[in-house]
C-alpha cells in the first residue's frame, strides 16, 4: 500500500458490503440524479450562450432597452443561473447529501 | 491565446507617464512586509506534512472559498479582462462567463470527492484506484506541465507590469523584478507552506475585490448608476461605436476565428475542474461540507468580480479611451490602472498598482506549492521511494523542489521577459481539460476505468494539446502588422494547425483515448472501486484537521 491512504481506515472487505447496501444505493442514485443532469442542464446553456455570441450576432445586437442588447442579458443571466445553481446544490446538498453520508459513516466508524 | 492574454505586458522600452512610481513601489512593499510577518507568524506551526501541504486542513470553507478566489483572479482576469472589454468590447466579457461557468463543473462533481478521497495532491485521487506509480508519473508530469506554463505567464507578465506600474523600464531592472518576484515567492512558500500561501491569497483576493468595487462605485457614481447610459458613453467614445457592445468584434471576423473561441470556451469551461493548483485548494478544509462551502464562496466572489470588470472595462473605455489605452505601455492591460489614475489620481494608482503585483505574487506560490508537492510527494515518495518516505523527508524534498522550481521559474522568466508567451495560460486551460479532466471524471465516476484508460488519457491529453500549439499561429506564422507579427516566433512559420487553442481536439481525444484505453484492457479491480466509491461519498478515511 502506498502513501495516498492511511492504512487505519482501510474498509478492505467491507465496502464492497456497504458499496452494495441498500443505503449506499440510494446516496450514490441521489447524488447522481441530481449533478448529472445539472451539469448537462448549465453546459448546454453555457454552449447555446457562445453559440449565440458566435454566430448570432444580429440577434444579440438587438437592443431592448437603452443600450442594452440581448447579449448583455443573455451574458448576465449566465452569472445569474451560475450563482442560482450554486446556491440550489448547497442547499440540496445540505439537506439531501449530508443526513444520508454521515449515517454510512457512522455505521463503517463501527464496523472498523 | 486570447485578446487578453496576448495582451499581457512584455517588456516595454518607456516606463509609465501617469502616477508615481516611488508611491507604487511603497504601497507594493507595505504589502510585501504585511504578507511576510504573517507568514512568518503561522511558520511556527508548520510541523507536519499536512500542515506543509494543506495548511494543517484547518481552514474554514469561507477562509479557503476567499482563497480560491486570490488563487484564480490573476493579473490575467484584473488587468487583461477589464482591457480586453475596454478594447474589444463585448467579447472582453465572454472570457469572464467561461471562467465563471467553470466553477460549477468543479462545485458539482469534483470538489467534495476528491477532498474525501485525496490528501495532498490531484494524483492522489487519480492512482487511488489505479496502478500506483505509472499513473502518479503520469499526474505528476501534467501536474508540472500545467503549472509551469501557467507559471512562466505570470513571471513574464511580473516583468512587463513593472514597466508599467513601477516605472522600471532598463531590461536589467526588469530582470532583477523578475528576480525579486521569485525570490518573494520561495520565501512564502519555504516558510510558510501552504498556511502562508493561503494568507497571502486571502490578503490578496480582499484587497483586489475591495479596490475593483471602491472603482466600480466611483464608474457607476458618474452616470447615475445607469448601465446603459455608460454603455451609451463607451459606445460613443468608440471609434467602433455600438459594435463595442454585443459580441463579434474579435471573435467574429472569419470562421477559423469563430471555431477558435468555441474552442477556448471548451477549454476555459473545463480545464477549471483539472487545474491541480485549484483542486490543491481543497485539501486546506476540514470536510467536504467546508470544501463544498469553499466551492460557493469562490463562485460568489469571482463572479461579482468579474461583474465589477463589466463595469470597469466599459468605464476604462468611455473615461479613458481605447486610443489611450493602446498608446501606453502594456496596453490593454493598462485600462484598469489608466481607468483608476483618472478616478482617484496618484494614490489611488498607487493602490491598484501594488493590488495588481500582490495578485502575480500570489498566484504564483500558489503554483509553486503545487508543483514542489507533486515531485515530492508523487514522484519522489510514490514513485523513487515506493512509498516509503517519511513525511518528514517528504516535506524536505518539497521545500527543496520548491527552490529548484523557483529558481526555474526565474530563469525562465527573464527569458520569456518581451516573449510574446501569453498563449501559455490558454495552454495551461487546456492541457488541464484535456489530460487532466477526463482521467478525474472517469476515475471518480466509471467503474470499468483502468490503469492503461488513466495514461493513454493523461500523455494523449497532453501531448495533442502541446502538439498542436507548437504548430498552432500562437508559435509562428501569424501575418506581421507593423513589422511584427503576434507569433511568439519571428521570420519563420511552421504552423499546420489552424487554431490558436487545441482544446476543441484534444479535450474530446483526451477523453477518447480514456475510454479506448479502458476498453482494451482487461485490468478491472471492483474491491478497490468500492473502496474509494464508498470513501469519496461518505467521507469515511478522509483526511481530518490537524490538531495543535
Amino acid at each position: 500500500m502506498s502513501a495516498h491512504a492511511p492504512d487505519r481506515d482501510d474498509l478492505g472487505e467491507h465496502a464492497e458490503i456497504i458499496q452494495s447496501s441498500a443505503e449506499f444505493a440510494d446516496l450514490r442514485h441521489r447524488f447522481r440524479r441530481f449533478v448529472f443532469p445539472m451539469t448537462a442542464l448549465f453546459l448546454a446553456w453555457y454552449f447555446l450562450y457562445v453559440f449565440l455570441a458566435v454566430f448570432a450576432h444580429g440577434f444579440m445586437a438587438h437592443k431592448l432597452v437603452g443600450n442594452i442588447n440581448i447579449g448583455l442579458v443573455f451574458g448576465l443571466l449566465q452569472f445569474v443561473s451560475t450563482f442560482a445553481i450554486t446556491m440550489v446544490y448547497r442547499r440540496w446538498a445540505d439537506r439531501e447529501l449530508d443526513p444520508r453520508a454521515e449515517a454510512l459513516a457512522a455505521q463503517l466508524g463501527g464496523a472498523r | 491565446m486570447t485578446s487578453y492574454a496576448a495582451s499581457l505586458p512584455t517588456a516595454l522600452p518607456t516606463a509609465t507617464t501617469v502616477g508615481n512610481p516611488t508611491l507604487n513601489i511603497a504601497i507594493f512593499g507595505v504589502f510585501v512586509l504585511i504578507t511576510l510577518a504573517i507568514v512568518i507568524r503561522v511558520s511556527t506551526q508548520n510541523k507536519t506534512a499536512a500542515d506543509y501541504y494543506a495548511g494543517g486542513r484547518a481552514f474554514s470553507g469561507r477562509q479557503n472559498g476567499i482563497a480560491i478566489a486570490g488563487d484564480y483572479l490573476s493579473a490575467a482576469s484584473f488587468l487583461g479582462i477589464a482591457g480586453a472589454i475596454a478594447v474589444n468590447g463585448y467579447d472582453g466579457f465572454l472570457y469572464s462567463i467561461g471562467f465563471l461557468v467553470a466553477w460549477l463543473v468543479a462545485l458539482l462533481l469534483v470538489a467534495e470527492l476528491l477532498r474525501n478521497v485525496g490528501k495532498y495532491t490531484m494524483a492522489d485521487v487519480l492512482s487511488f484506484r489505479l496502478r500506483q506509480r505509472p499513473v502518479r508519473m503520469a499526474a505528476a508530469v501534467s501536474t508540472l506541465a500545467v503549472s509551469f506554463f501557467y507559471l512562466l505567464a505570470q513571471m513574464a507578465g511580473a516583468g512587463g507590469l513593472v514597466a508599467l506600474l513601477l516605472g522600471v523600464s532598463s531590461v536589467n531592472g526588469q530582470r532583477l523584478v523578475v528576480a525579486l518576484v521569485g525570490i518573494l515567492m520561495i520565501v512564502y512558500v519555504l516558510v510558510g507552506g501552504m498556511k502562508g500561501t493561503t494568507y497571502v491569497q486571502i490578503i490578496k483576493a480582499t484587497l483586489l475585490i475591495i479596490g475593483a468595487a471602491i472603482m466600480t462605485v466611483l464608474v457607476l457614481a458618474k452616470v447615475g448608476v445607469n448601465l446603459s447610459s455608460l454603455l451609451g458613453h463607451a459606445a460613443d467614445a468608440s471609434a467602433k461605436g455600438d459594435a463595442v457592445l454585443s459580441p463579434g468584434l474579435q471573435y467574429g471576423k472569419t470562421s477559423t476565428t469563430k471555431i477558435d473561441f468555441i474552442s477556448l470556451s471548451l477549454a476555459l469551461v473545463l480545464g477549471t475542474a483539472g487545474l491541480p493548483h485549484v483542486l490543491m485548494r481543497f485539501y486546506t478544509v476540514p470536510s467536504a461540507k467546508e470544501a463544498r462551502r469553499s466551492g460557493v464562496w469562490a463562485i460568489w466572489l469571482i463572479g461579482i468580480f468579474y461583474l465589477f470588470t463589466l463595469v470597469l472595462g466599459y468605464g476604462a473605455a468611455w473615461l479613458v479611451g481605447a486610443k489611450a489605452i493602446n498608446a501606453a505601455p502594456g496596453k490593454a492591460n493598462s485600462a484598469a490602472p489608466l481607468l483608476a489614475y483618472k478616478l482617484g489620481g496618484e494614490v489611488f494608482l498607487g493602490i491598484i498598482s501594488g493590488v495588481a503585483f500582490a495578485t502575480i505574487l500570489a498566484v504564483v506560490a500558489g503554483l509553486t506549492i503545487t508543483a514542489s508537492a507533486s515531485l515530492s510527494h508523487d514522484v519522489y515518495n510514490s514513485v523513487v521511494k515506493r512509498g516509503t518516505a517519511t513525511p518528514a523527508q517528504e516535506v524536505k524534498v518539497a521545500r527543496i523542489t520548491a527552490i529548484v522550481i523557483g529558481v526555474v521559474a526565474i530563469i525562465g522568466g527573464i527569458f520569456a521577459l518581451g516573449q510574446n508567451i501569453a498563449f501559455l495560460v490558454a495552454l495551461a486551460f487546456a492541457v488541464a481539460a484535456s489530460a487532466n479532466l477526463p482521467t478525474i471524471l472517469y476515475s471518480l465516476f466509471w467503474r470499468r476505468f483502468n490503469t492503461r484508460g488513466a495514461l493513454w488519457s493523461i500523455y494523449g491529453g497532453l501531448v495533442s494539446a502541446v502538439t498542436l500549439i507548437a504548430f498552432s499561429p500562437v508559435v509562428s506564422g501569424k501575418p506581421k502588422i507593423d513589422g511584427k507579427s503576434a507569433s511568439m516566433f519571428q521570420n519563420v512559420d511552421f504552423h499546420w494547425f489552424p487554431l490558436d487553442n487545441p482544446g476543441i481536439i484534444s479535450i474530446p481525444l483526451g477523453f477518447f483515448l480514456g475510454w479506448l484505453g479502458t476498453v482494451t484492457s482487461r485490468e478491472l479491480n471492483p474491491a478497490k472501486y468500492a473502496e474509494m466509491e464508498v470513501r469519496s461519498l461518505t467521507g469515511h478515511g478522509a483526511e481530518g484537521a490537524v490538531q495543535h
